[in-house]
């Protein structure tokens, strides 16, 4: 099965392996938070309902709530952002992602967008 | 500035805007009995003198603390405060200036408040401090809500020995919200009992533990075993302190394994202010510290290098993160806590382990006194500088009666516990208290009990 990366319009990307879901926030999102210093990561265990508040990212000018876009349970976390919170700037889409939640509904996944139409919105934003 | 009072047209539009009919309508939430019927009944004037005679006429009814033998406790001590502190705190650049957080101009402020900050986390035995709450009371309520935040747990227990007034304010911080927050019935002197019930109490659903050192009947606490079965669920141990000069004597919160101390600061560099203000001393470890309510103040560098204070990790407080703010109260006591920085500072650690151990050495001599009292029983197995005691009658009857002779002898728990605990009297000894105090005290109880 072929990997797939969908998008909110909460500015997260979403990478599905299987029923593993990576959570991250967008380059577009990193860029417009600015230089990001701290990053309140989920438990691992936690069991979170879609929309549900899962995350804090605190940048130099703002705090703002990452949301689970799936529900499903936290399987692990990114630690890595605890010492260098800036990999979500240098690394937004890869070495930067947040936390991977085992889906308990993957069709959550079919109304998000995907590249082609999340770029139109971050065309439509700028 | 002009002073421009509102027309009755104004008022009419702005009731209209709102749908009201009248300015008394929006009043309609508080019970009728509260509401003044009539203008208060004061004389419409009367010249400076007779003011002036008439208020200290008032006044003189007051038996003050300081001008009688005193042994009142239960959560506000009566301690000797060096002129110093008041002579400093009425500077004008720290007096008069109301939240000064700006770092461009209040590098003083906020060098005070960073001292104080450390003086907190040292005494408390703690990683990190804020710049203070209201006093300790409140600070108690907050250190549930944080709980709750850091374990993502609701259920929160109260041990049953915290100062009861203090279980009442977090009640009502907390009857509006989800929280869970429950409170053990009290064991009197026994502690070995509520550390026993609290221990059982613990489960994987609890977020914190709540509990008083030394607790409101003046008992010592070690509260390690509390703290490893605290930890072993999940749970935090908050540890509450109302007489934070015993932290010069007994082992830190920290060190028997707290995760939050709340500790009402007044007992150093504030007087007894008729009950407030009063200072919330807030602690905690580094690893929390992203949970913390209230203000930070944090050292830095400026463009050239040199060092400078500001305020930091704001993103926790309500300017930034509105509702998701860690706290709703995004003031503190500023002049107290700089009351209480000035003060520890011309102890320093020396002079607070020797002020502690006065305290004790006072309360000893009296337990020693009142022992020797027929009918008289001192409760406690351990104790600081405050202790519970049981009268052969009530202890309500008893602190009136001794008021009458201008001694004020101590709290009636049956004040604190509604009506239970009839014939316990709280009784407090700090530096202040002199052997003739003492003599005074017994002679009179004696008189009392006869």
């Amino acid at each position: 099965m072929m990997d797939i990366i969908k998008y909110t319009e909460d500015h997260e990307w979403i990478l599905v392996e299987g029923d593993i879901a990576t959570i991250g926030i967008t380059d577009y999102a990193q860029n417009a938070l600015g230089d990001v210093v701290f990053v309140e990561l989920p438990e691992v265990g936690a069991n979170y309902g879609k929309g549900d508040d899962a995350s804090v990212v605190e940048s130099v000018k703002a705090a703002s709530e990452v949301y689970s876009p799936v529900s499903g349970e936290v399987v692990e976390v990114n630690t890595a952002l605890d010492d260098a919170p800036d990999l979500v700037n240098q690394s937004a889409m890869d070495d930067g992602w947040f936390f991977k939640v085992k889906m308990s509904d993957p069709s959550e996944l079919e109304d998000m967008m995907d590249e082609t139409a999340y770029d139109e919105l971050v065309k439509g934003l700028s | 500035m002009r002073y421009l009072p509102l027309s009755e047209n104004d008022r009419r539009d702005m009731l209209s805007t709102i749908g009201v009919e009248a300015v008394n309508d929006l009043f309609c939430d508080v019970p009728k009995e509260a509401l003044l019927k009539a203008p208060v009944d004061l004389p419409e004037h009367a010249g400076e003198m007779d003011v002036e005679r008439y208020f200290n006429a008032l006044g003189n009814l007051n038996t003050a603390a300081g001008h009688v033998p005193f042994f009142v406790g239960a959560g506000a001590y009566k301690h000797h405060v060096p002129a110093t502190v008041d002579h400093l705190i009425q500077r004008g650049e720290f007096l008069t200036a109301y939240t000064p957080y700006q770092p461009e101009i209040s590098q003083g402020t906020l060098q005070v408040l960073f001292e104080f900050q450390t003086q907190v986390a040292q005494l408390t035995g703690m990683d990190v401090a804020n710049a203070s709450l209201y006093d300790g009371s409140t600070g108690t309520g907050e250190a549930i809500l944080m709980a709750n935040r850091v374990t993502r747990k609701k259920k929160a227990i109260m041990s049953g020995n915290l100062h009861p007034h203090y279980r009442d304010v977090v009640d009502t911080l907390t009857r509006f919200t989800d929280d869970d927050v429950r409170s053990l019935p009290s064991t009197g002197a026994d502690s070995a009992a509520d550390l026993a019930a609290l221990e059982a109490s613990i489960d994987g659903e609890t977020s914190c533990v709540v509990v008083q050192n030394p607790n409101v009947f003046g008992e010592l606490l070690d509260l390690r075993p509390l703290a490893e079965k605290a930890h072993e669920n999940g749970a935090l141990l908050v540890v509450v302190v109302t007489e934070v000069v015993s932290l010069g004597a007994v082992m830190s919160p920290g060190e028997m394994g707290a995760d939050i101390v709340v500790c009402e600061g007044q007992s150093i560099g504030n007087g007894l202010n008729f009950g407030g203000p009063y200072l919330g001393l807030f602690a905690t470890r580094q690893k929390f510290v992203r949970q913390l309510p209230g203000r930070i103040c944090g050292e830095t560098a400026d463009a050239d290098g040199k060092r400078g204070y500001v305020l930091t990790l704001s993103t926790r407080e309500q300017h930034i993160r509105r509702e998701k703010a860690t706290s709703n109260i995004c003031t503190n006591s500023g002049l107290c806590a700089l009351a209480f920085s000035i003060h520890l500072t011309l102890l320093g650690e020396a002079g607070l382990r020797k002020l502690a151990r006065l305290n004790h050495e006072r309360t000893l001599k009296l337990r020693g006194a009142l022992e020797g009292i027929p009918g008289v029983k001192v409760l406690n197995k351990s104790f600081f500088n405050e202790l519970a005691i049981e009268l052969p009658k009530a202890s309500e009857d008893v602190v009136n009666a001794l008021a009458q002779k201008n001694i004020l002898a101590g709290v009636p728990a049956s004040r604190l516990y509604n009506n239970a605990y009839t014939n316990i009297l709280l009784v407090a000894a700090t530096e202040v208290v002199t052997d003739g105090d003492i003599q005074a005290f017994v002679t009179a109880l004696e008189g009392e009990l006869s």
